[in-house]
Formats: C-alpha cells, sequence, structure tokens
C-alpha cells in the first residue's frame, strides 16, 4: 500500500465549487533509467488516476513517464448532493488502491 | 594539502596596473562584500564599500543563538577593521546603479563612479511569495533567516512558549540560503526542546522531499530526538500554502497546524538593490559569467555570494568568501586588460545536530556549460558510520571553520 493524502472540505453546499487535492507516494520508475549495476530498470509507473462520486465518473487522468515522482493531482467538483468520493490509482505490476472519502452537501 | 594550494592560489599577485588609479566600489558588508573588498585593497585598488550597518551579524553558528546556547555578540563582526586597512566605508544604503555611466547612487544622494562594481546584495525574504506571510506577519511568526532582531525574537519565543508546546519550522524549497541551515536549526530547536522542555514536540514542513545531508540529518535525528522532530517532506504534506500568523495557524496543501511556536522560512530573491542595478532575471537571482563574476546582463558589474545563480555551488557564507577573492582576481585580471583565469572554487560548511554532534559537506566548483558545476569525485560529506568522537571533532572544527572564515572576511 502506498501512502496516500487528500485534501477536500468535509462539507461544502449545494452549487458550491470545491477543490480536491491527491497525493500518492510513488516512485514513477520511467523505464529509461540506468540502476546501480548499468541494467535499465523495469518500467513502473501509475498509469491512471480515477474519481467516482457515488459510482458516477467525475475525473479521470491518464499518467505518463514524464509524470513526475509522487504524483499530485488537483481538481475541481460542483458539490451537488452528499455522496462518496473514491479514488482509485492503478499501474504497472497489477498495481491498485482505492481510498474514500465521505462529502456532506448541505 | 591540494585545499590550501587551491586557495593560496586565489591570493597570489600582486599586479602592476596598466591604469592608473582604477577606482573600485564594492556594495555589501557581508561575507561576499568585505572578502572582495580586502583582497581588490591589498592588491594596491582605492576601494569603497557601500553599507549602512557598522557591524555585520553573521548567520553562520545564529542557530545555536536561537538554542540559547551561543552569545549574539559572538555574531557581530564591526567593518572598522576594513576602515584601519585603508579601505574608504560609506555609511549608506546604494539605492541605484547606472551601469552605462559606471555609476552607484546613495542614500543621500551622492554618487560614486566606478571602473568595475563588484556587488555582494545578498538575500532579501519574499513577502510577497506565501499568502498571509509579510513584514508583519514576520513580528509574530519571525523567519530569523537574516540574523539579528528576528534571531533573538525566535529565541526569546521558545524561552517564553510553556512546555508542551508544538513548534513549527516551516522549509522553502530551493533556491534558498544555506540549504542545510533550517535542518540544522530544527536539531538545535530539538535540542532545546529536550533539555529544557521535554514534553514539547517539534514539526518541520518541508517544500521539498530531498535537502542537503539529508542522511547524516535522519540518522542523527532517529539517534538524539525520536519522538520529539517529526520531518513532514513534500510528498507527505509538508508544504506550506498559507498562513494565518495572529492565529498562529499553519495551512499546508493537505492539512493545517496550530503552533505555539512557528519559525516561517519564506522564499527568498537577491538582495533589492541587485534589481535596481538590473542585475537579476526574471528567478529574481543575478545570473554571471562562472570564470568572470561579471553580470550575464549589465557590462562592468560583477556579482558575488548568495544573489548569484551559481549553478551546483550553495549560497553560503564560504562559497562567497570563495568567490570573492575569485572575482577579485578576474577584476585585477580585466584591469590590465587580460582574460581572467579559470578558477576552482571551494565550498565546505558544517552543521550541528547538538553542541557536540557535528557533520560536515564539502564540494569543488568549476565553470562548465556556462555555471558552476561540481568537479567529480571531488569533495563529500561526513560518514555515515562514525563514532561519537568524531561528530564530537567535527562540531570543533566548525567552531574553527568560522573563526577562520569571519577573520579572512571582517580582519
Amino acid at each position: 500500500m502506498a501512502r496516500v493524502l487528500i485534501n477536500l472540505p468535509r462539507s461544502a453546499k449545494r452549487g458550491e465549487l470545491i477543490e480536491i487535492r491527491t497525493l500518492i507516494q510513488h516512485g514513477m520508475e520511467t523505464g529509461y533509467r540506468p540502476g546501480p549495476n548499468g541494467v535499465t530498470q523495469q518500467r513502473d509507473i501509475i498509469r491512471s488516476f480515477t474519481c467516482l462520486f457515488d459510482n458516477e465518473e467525475v475525473f479521470h487522468a491518464e499518467l505518463y513517464q514524464a509524470i513526475a515522482a509522487n504524483p499530485f493531482i488537483t481538481f475541481s467538483m460542483l458539490a451537488t448532493a452528499s455522496g462518496i468520493l473514491a479514488f482509485t490509482w492503478t499501474g504497472d505490476n497489477g498495481f491498485a488502491q482505492t481510498e474514500t472519502r465521505a462529502l456532506t452537501v448541505t | 594539502m591540494k585545499r590550501r594550494a587551491l586557495l593560496a592560489a586565489t591570493l597570489l599577485a600582486a599586479p602592476a596596473l596598466a591604469q592608473a588609479s582604477p577606482k573600485l566600489v564594492v556594495i555589501g558588508g557581508g561575507f561576499g562584500g568585505a572578502t572582495a573588498a580586502r583582497a581588490l585593497h591589498r592588491a594596491g585598488l582605492a576601494v569603497t564599500l557601500v553599507e549602512p550597518a557598522a557591524e555585520y551579524i553573521a548567520c553562520p553558528f545564529s542557530n545555536a543563538v536561537i538554542a540559547g546556547l551561543r552569545d549574539m555578540d559572538s555574531q557581530r563582526f564591526g567593518l572598522d577593521g576594513l576602515r584601519r586597512e585603508g579601505i574608504a566605508l560609506a555609511r549608506q544604503a546604494a539605492t541605484a546603479v547606472d551601469a552605462a555611466a559606471r555609476r552607484v547612487t546613495l542614500a543621500d544622494g551622492t554618487a560614486l563612479a566606478y571602473d568595475r562594481l563588484v556587488m555582494a546584495p545578498g538575500i532579501d525574504l519574499r513577502f510577497d511569495a506565501l499568502p498571509g506571510y509579510d513584514a508583519a506577519a514576520a513580528e509574530t511568526m519571525p523567519h530569523a533567516w537574516k540574523a539579528g532582531a528576528q534571531t533573538l525574537l525566535l529565541r526569546r519565543q521558545l524561552e517564553a512558549m510553556e512546555d508542551g508546546g508544538l513548534v513549527v519550522v516551516a522549509v522553502p524549497a530551493n533556491p534558498y540560503r544555506c540549504p542545510p541551515g533550517p535542518y540544522e536549526r530544527a536539531s538545535l530547536i530539538a535540542h532545546y526542546l529536550k533539555t529544557r522542555k521535554p514534553r514539547s514536540k517539534l514539526l518541520v514542513l518541508d517544500a521539498k522531499d530531498v535537502f542537503s545531508k539529508q542522511k547524516l540529518f535522519e540518522q542523527g535525528w532517529a539517534a538524539l530526538y525520536p519522538g520529539l522532530l517529526e520531518y513532514v517532506p513534500l510528498s507527505g504534506g509538508g508544504k506550506l500554502t498559507e498562513v494565518d500568523a495572529k492565529a498562529g495557524v499553519l495551512v499546508t496543501e493537505f492539512g493545517e497546524h496550530r503552533a505555539a511556536v512557528a519559525n516561517v522560512i519564506p522564499p527568498q530573491r537577491a538582495g533589492r538593490i541587485a534589481e535596481a542595478a538590473g542585475v537579476t532575471d526574471r528567478s529574481g537571482w543575478c545570473p554571471v559569467d562562472p570564470v568572470s563574476f561579471e553580470s550575464r546582463l549589465q557590462p562592468g558589474i560583477h556579482l558575488i555570494g548568495d544573489a548569484i545563480i551559481a549553478g551546483a555551488m550553495p549560497k553560503s557564507a564560504f562559497a562567497a568568501n570563495a568567490q570573492a577573492r575569485v572575482c577579485a582576481e578576474a577584476v585585477l585580471a580585466l584591469l590590465r586588460g587580460e582574460a581572467p583565469a579559470t578558477p576552482k572554487l571551494i565550498n565546505t560548511c558544517y552543521s550541528l545536530l547538538a553542541p557536540d554532534y557535528g557533520i560536515s559537506v564539502a564540494g569543488v566548483y568549476q565553470p562548465a556549460d556556462g555555471l558552476l558545476t561540481d568537479v567529480p569525485g571531488a569533495g563529500g560529506t561526513s560518514p555515515l558510520e562514525a563514532p561519537a568522537s568524531q561528530r564530537r571533532a567535527e562540531a570543533g572544527y566548525a567552531e574553527d571553520w568560522f573563526r577562520t572564515v569571519t577573520a579572512d572576511a571582517f580582519g
């Protein structure tokens, strides 16, 4: 399990534009870099990030080798109703991790 | 031996100058400016040093003042020694530089003409870079990144804090003055808390993931301050986005902290006169030729010390001192109508993790591709595996380092 940081307001007013910040601690090994033994290291990156709100996709990003280690992704969402946000990162070597947060809309 | 030879090489040569008596002006009486003024004066030139303050308060070792381990008077260096050597002192701020007319204007309106100008403007703190952190906020959340009143303010705040309080040290992204300085400060504050207020906690919030002498610091922290000092890197949510000085709140990208004492080291730029002289680029720092230290933006103006874009060379007192010697030689060569010799420069710097626990880093630099770059295989840091006796010895060497570099700059 990678360490994940998520920042969003605990509650928002209906119709409010909220900012969501995410960071996952991941080395993002490009697959182009030689290791200490001179052999090129195998690629190991996060390839996709998705945010679902009550199972509906609200944000999606594809990631490539040029993205730095510990990808920091921030995006906005219109708060329409209370619900559950699910954040999923998937990547090389079968990497998959999901975190959830509740959002209360008043 | 090699190091000594390199240092000595920059001191040789008292040249016969083609011109009758070229006028040299140096702006800034810190490590860089004072060293440059003395080196040019030793070569027989008429030098005027422009510096409004009567004394310089040194930043190296000021972290020990904050932690109550050292007296502020040990940090003060008067400029009278330079005057006694025959260097003219203009006790005023420089307010403008006209590179075309080769003229410096002082606060009272007087103008100083020069053939070559050396600027050692140091740093200014950027009070526009972090929302909520301006000059007024710094009176509540001191930066203490220019030694003086701010140093003593932070010390008083630590002394006044009740046992059990949360202290926060916030560290900026590169580049900034003294790369290992924030971590030495964190160490010595942790030492103060451990010995005087052991129920307290220290949080280090960093806007980056990698820093100078990192392995040595982290090893020392684990041994000396477990459970007391917590380090939060960029990837752990360590970057500040906003402060509320009145409420004592520091907001990061992923949360907020309420501190009893907050030391906010903000982003920095070259000292104000550099911008007025037109020698800063969009980064706020000064691009220079790494051989002559002449500005890439204004002819006839040389720049040294923390204000310059020095490539791999850090912003440190010792680096400023080394650059000043090389710059003085280059100025002398140019005045003779010769091309300056390609230099090698050295930096060494010590950090204290506790009063009897010192570590060091050294680097050797040479011009390559228009910047100062590391000479591969030269320099290095203290070993990771070392007995307490070595750490104690290095703490002693740090004192010797300070005596040497201050004596060289200020006499």
